[in-house]
Order: structure tokens, then C-alpha cells, then sequence
């Protein structure tokens, strides 16, 4: 199910949770609305249900505007943080329940009801009531209700925020998988990026009921359109340089000032990956004190205390940290590789700008 | 569906209780069971000796002069009004208290703490001021009277009047047992409802109502018990007109005031046994719901 916001707005009293929201979401895509707390994707993703009015704005799905078509009419499924089971009922009558209620015979219900419990995993359970299952069970049982009247779109307000991080893990690739065989438009909501960036197609960046960016996990990653985005989606180090003659300087750190006059701030951003470390002092030109390095499984994640006790966040691979023979408390000499000049939040941000050094001193030459 | 407790697991429990008060965690023994003395010493005294009494009383001349007190024509009509009152009172008060705790639960508008204190109302004001509040509206020289004498009803010194006396006094029993219930409850799984396609009455009575079940019928029980027992606004709202306007506790006082004692009694103990009918299933109730309670948490427990 195509389904498309158009200059959507919502307003609570003189709070504005939304503001001129506008995208499209494709037939059979895996959407996630990402953004930190309050940001107004819950309240989005209410109003395409029809749980909450948009204050402006239309809301179209397959060309049909259903602003006025109640929750009822919709034909979506939706699936509430806290599972909202209902507690009188067992497994099984809770996911009938919305075959129920559409009148269908007791036959089918019964053949829909076990094709669904066999899908998740849920056939012992079937007898079960909500407080005899477990968190991932419930979370399970509350999507197959959602799916059980084959609705043409499954919205899921923040799925895996209440499980453990270790069903929490299970669950999302489970969910892709779901949505692979079923291929049912599927729009969540979540506050972690991680979980954003591994599910969904395309991700829809909320900040304070504004829409930053759309764009796949590469694209948001890669080409953050504005600063929100870019300290938002994964690690970014933050640099403030003040431009003096020409250059940007922060203590030892120097940059070109890119157009701005002295006596101006310049903010620069850097992925952690662009960081390039060496235990050898001569191969670039800025020096460090490895402070601490964080396990992480495949890689490492490594800080830096520059002489002047400002921390940078770099990362490097097993491997790579073995070969240089690094360990806490060592000094390093690194160079930033790439950065990104940071505008004011909400301007366009510019393209990364790769660094030219010095040719580095080629190892085994000089002192 | 939930498993048995392991025999281990009880063991624990028992024994980190007793470590618990070994540590200091209750009071010392003596503090502990001088207040439980204290406590039951005055419910013998100010209630467990007055209810043995009234049925002591009834019986005190004997099984058939029990018997009679109960079945002569003035005092069964008493007991007849008395359950065709609580008949019509108690469905009554369930239509409004669901109605009310739901639109107080759910639902934000304005008038909403008026509503609140209003369902307060009856426990606060004293009964007799509840009735005569109906004579005054009601009453020949009340408010409607003229206009009810104009269409022959009568609702002071008659039947209505009693029924709406009893209703307003126990009006907020089932209100108020059911408002922390539906709060607790929520409203998502009634948004779950609707998104699965069930209208606003198919979503009350397949998900709200089975989910207050137990604060329902708690709140059915007290209320019934109010209703057949009140005394003060009904005499006022009454007239007394023995054999037609007079329910069971009117009835006791009538009796004994014509030193009929132990027919007075006799009545009375029928009340009594009614007290302890409420008492026995409110304890019962408690009890399953305790029970159930107690098994899904160990349910939950086993499973993680």
C-alpha cells in the first residue's frame, strides 16, 4: 500500500508536534521513523492510522485521501509499544479477534489463526494468556493480531523498546525476515538508530516534529543533509576551531578557515573511521595519548587524548590495532582523513572535504 | 496453564521470611502482637458482640417465634420492598458508575473534577439531608409538587421516592471502584480494539468490560449492601406507611419501638446475615483475585 502525507501538520493546544510533514512511502517498503523523543514520529505514525487527526494536511493512501475515514475504515494493522494485549483473552482469541469482529467463519478464523501461530513460532502457546507469556512471545503475538485481518499496512509504534537487548536483537532480524515473506508496507517507529539503520529500506529522520531527511541507511549515513543528521546517525567527533590569520585552529588541530574571517567559529564534524592511527610519531603530523579502547567484537572503538585533553573517538579493526602494536596509555601520532565543515543547525550541509597533509614521512626514512 | 511451584522454591520463601524478621525488618514480637491484640479486643467488643447479640436476641424465644416475626404480612411486604428497591437501585447505579468511571477515565473535557467530587457527593452529605432533599424538590410543598399532584404521580411517601433516596446514597460505590480500575487498565488496548475494525460498543463490552470484571462486581456487592441497609434517607423520604412504604431497617425500627424486640431483632438478624453474606464474598473475591494473581507472577517468573 502506497501511502502519502502531504504538508501535514499536528497541533496539540500551542504545541506543535508536527510541522509540515511531507513524503511518500512505496508499496511493500519497510519505513522507520527515526528521531529522538518527542520528535513527532509516533504522533505521524498515529495519524496515518487514525488514532489522532492531522490539525493540516492530507493524508493519501493509493490516491485515496483518508483523512476522514475513521480508524475502523482503514484497513491497518498496528502494533503498540506495550504489546496492548488484551488480558481476558488467550492467544488465540486475541489474534482472532479482529476476524471476529470482521464476521468471518469460525472455520477460516481457525485456519488463519494456526497458519499465523505456525509463521511466529507461537503454536504451543496457544492457550496462553497474555501475563503467562514472555515479553519476546507477547511482542510476537501483538503482530500477528496486527497481521491476522490482512491489513494493507502494519505500523508498529517503537516494537522492541520494552524487550531485553538480546531478544531485542532476535526480534529485528526476525522482523526482516517477516517482512520479506509477507511483503506488507510496514512503517515503525524507533529512537534507535541502530535499530533504523539495520531493518528499514529507507529511513524518515525526525527532529522536534520537523522532517529532516529521508533516504536509505547509506544515504543518511553517508550524506547527512544537515548537522542534526550527522551528529545524529552513528558517532560524529565535533570540533570548534577559531579562525585566526587565515587558518581555523583548535590548540594543536589546524584546518583551512573555508571562507570564514578571523575572529569567526568554524565547526567541523569527523566519523570515527576517519581517523587513521599509527604508533609510529613520524607517520602523521598530530600527536595523542591512546586513552582507552572499548572491545566491540570486530572492531575497536579507541580514544584519544590530544595534548591539549580534548578526546576524539576513533575506530579501527582488530587487526589493525594488533599491526600497530597499540595498548592504553600508548602515545599515537593521527591525522583526520575527512571531515565535514558543520553549518548551523537546519542549513544544508556541505560535501565531506577530504584532508591533503603533507606527504607523510615514508617509514624507515629520516630520524 | 501455569506449572506448579517447585517445592524448592516454596522452602526459600519460607525461610527468607524468617530471616526477615530475625533481621529486624518487622517490629519485636511483643509490639507486634499487642497491637493485633488491641485490634481484635475492640472488633470484639464494638463489633463481634453486637452481631452475636442480634441474632441471640431473635432466637430468644425460640426457633418459631423467629419464624413468625419474619413471615407476618407487615414485616414480609418490608422484605419484599426492601429487595424490589435494591432490584431497581443497583442496575441503576451500575448503568451510571460504568458510565461515569469510563467517561472519567478515559476521557479529558471540562467539568471533569465536577463530576469527580459530585460522584462524592453522597458520602459526604448526611443521609437524612439526601432525603429531605427529595421531599423538598418532590414533596407537595416542594419544588415539583404541585405540577406531580396536577399528573396524580406520586413520589414522596411512595415507592419512587425510595428507590431514587437509595439510589443517590449509594451512587458512587460502583463509580469509585471502577475509576482506579479503568485508569490501571489504560486505553490501549481499547485503540487496539478499534484498530482491529470494532466499534465504539464492541470494543466496551469485548475489552473494557471483562477487564474491570472483578472492581464490578466488588462495586455491585457494596452497593447492594448499601441499598437494602439504608436507613436514614429512605425515613425521611417514606412516611412510614407500614405494610407499604416501609423497607427492612424502617421495618426494625418500627418493631422495636412497639416493644416488639425480638420480632425487631428477628428482621434485624436478616440484615446481619446479609452484612455477613457481603463480607464472606468480598473475602472470597479477594482471594481469587490474590490467587490469580499470585499464579501469573509465578508463571512469569518460570518463564524467565
Amino acid at each position: 500500500m502506497s501511502i502519502e502525507l502531504k504538508n501535514v501538520s499536528k497541533r496539540f493546544g500551542n504545541v506543535v508536534a508536527v510541522n509540515n510533514v511531507s513524503y511518500s512511502v512505496n508499496e511493500g517498503e519497510l519505513l522507520a521513523l527515526l528521531g529522538p523523543s518527542g520528535g513527532g514520529k509516533t504522533t505521524v505514525l498515529r495519524m496515518i492510522a487514525g488514532l489522532e487527526m492531522p490539525t493540516v494536511g492530507d493524508i493519501y493512501v493509493r490516491g485515496q485521501r483518508v483523512n476522514d475515514l475513521s480508524v475502523q475504515q482503514r484497513n491497518i494493522g498496528f502494533v503498540f509499544q506495550n504489546y496492548a494485549l488484551f488480558k481476558n483473552m488467550n492467544v488465540f482469541k486475541n489474534i482472532a479477534f479482529g476476524l471476529k469482529i470482521k464476521k468471518w467463519k469460525r472455520a477460516e478464523i481457525k485456519a488463519r489463526v494456526h497458519e499465523l501461530l505456525e509463521l511466529f513460532g507461537l503454536q504451543e502457546l496457544e492457550r496462553r494468556y497474555p501475563h503467562q507469556l514472555s515479553g519476546g512471545q507477547r511482542q510476537r503475538v501483538a503482530i500477528a493480531r496486527a497481521l491476522a485481518p490482512k491489513p494493507g499496512v502494519l505500523l508498529l509504534d517503537e516494537p522492541f523498546g520494552a524487550v531485553d537487548a538480546k531478544i531485542r536483537q532476535e526480534l529485528r532480524e526476525w522482523l526482516v525476515t517477516l517482512h520479506h515473506e509477507l511483503n506488507v508496507t510496514t512503517i515503525f517507529v524507533t529512537h534507535d538508530q541502530e535499530e533504523a539503520m539495520e531493518v528499514s529500506n529507507r529511513i524518515v529522520i525526525f527532529s522536534r516534529g520537523n522532517l529532516e531527511q529521508i533516504g536509505t541507511p547509506r544515504e543518511v549515513y553517508e550524506q547527512p543533509s544537515n548537522e542534526f543528521v550527522a551528529r545524529f546517525i552513528g558517532v560524529m567527533n565535533v570540533l570548534e576551531l577559531d579562525v585566526r590569520n587565515g587558518v581555523a585552529r583548535l590548540n594543536e588541530l589546524e584546518f583551512p578557515s573555508h571562507g570564514l574571517p578571523d575572529g569567526q567559529r568554524l565547526r567541523i564534524g569527523f566519523r570515527p573511521y576517519a581517523v587513521q592511527i599509527s604508533s609510529d610519531l613520524k607517520a602523521y603530523r598530530h600527536r595523542a595519548i591512546l586513552r582507552h579502547t572499548y572491545f566491540l567484537g570486530v572492531m575497536l572503538r579507541v580514544e584519544l587524548e590530544l595534548p591539549s585533553g580534548l578526546l576524539i573517538r576513533a575506530r579501527m579493526t582488530k587487526e589493525e590495532y594488533a599491526f600497530q602494536g597499540l595498548d592504553d596509555g600508548k602515545e599515537v601520532s593521527f591525522q583526520i582523513r575527512q571531515y565535514r565543515v558543520l553549518a548551523r543547525e537546519g542549513d544544508k550541509l556541505a560535501p565531506e572535504v577530504a584532508v591533503t597533509h603533507d606527504v607523510p614521512v615514508a617509514l624507515g626514512e629520516g630520524i | 496453564m501455569a506449572a506448579a511451584p517447585s517445592t524448592d522454591t516454596e522452602a526459600l520463601r519460607r525461610s527468607a521470611s524468617r530471616i526477615q524478621s530475625q533481621r529486624g525488618t518487622e517490629e519485636p514480637p511483643l509490639i507486634k502482637w499487642t497491637l493485633i491484640a488491641l485490634a481484635l479486643v475492640f472488633s470484639a467488643v464494638f463489633l463481634l458482640l453486637p452481631l452475636v447479640n442480634v441474632f441471640a436476641q431473635a432466637f430468644s424465644k425460640g426457633l418459631l417465634v423467629y419464624w413468625n416475626s419474619l413471615t407476618e404480612p407487615d414485616s414480609w411486604s418490608a422484605i419484599r420492598l426492601t429487595l424490589t428497591v435494591a432490584a431497581i437501585s443497583v442496575p441503576l447505579n451500575v448503568l451510571f458508575g460504568v458510565a461515569a468511571a469510563w467517561a472519567i477515565a478515559k476521557f479529558e473535557f471540562r467539568g471533569k473534577s465536577l463530576l469527580t467530587t459530585l460522584i462524592d457527593l453522597p458520602f459526604s452529605v448526611s443521609p437524612v439531608v439526601a432525603g429531605l432533599m427529595f421531599v423538598l424538590l418532590f414533596g407537595l410543598q416542594g419544588y415539583f409538587g404541585q405540577w406531580l399532584d396536577a399528573h396524580d404521580l406520586k413520589i414522596i411517601f411512595a415507592i419512587p421516592g425510595i428507590v431514587l433516596a437509595t439510589v443517590f446514597v449509594t451512587f458512587p460505590f460502583v463509580a469509585r471502584e471502577l475509576i482506579p480500575v479503568m485508569q490501571a487498565t489504560g486505553s490501549e488496548q481499547e485503540q487496539a480494539a478499534l484498530t482491529l475494525g470494532a466499534s465504539a460498543w464492541q470494543t466496551f463490552w469485548h475489552v473494557t468490560l471483562p477487564s474491570v470484571k472483578w472492581g464490578l462486581i466488588y462495586g455491585i456487592i457494596l452497593c447492594n449492601a448499601r441499598a437494602m441497609g439504608e436507613f436514614g434517607a429512605v425515613s425521611v423520604v417514606s412516611g412510614h406507611i407500614t405494610g407499604q412504604t416501609d423497607t427492612m431497617p424502617l421495618r426494625v425500627e418500627k418493631l422495636y419501638n412497639d416493644y416488639q424486640g425480638a420480632a425487631a431483632f428477628g428482621v434485624a438478624s436478616l440484615l446481619a446475615l446479609l452484612a455477613l453474606l457481603t463480607l464472606g464474598i468480598k473475602t472470597l473475591l479477594e482471594w481469587r483475585q490474590a490467587r490469580a494473581y499470585e499464579l501469573a507472577q509465578r508463571a512469569v517468573e518460570e518463564l524467565s
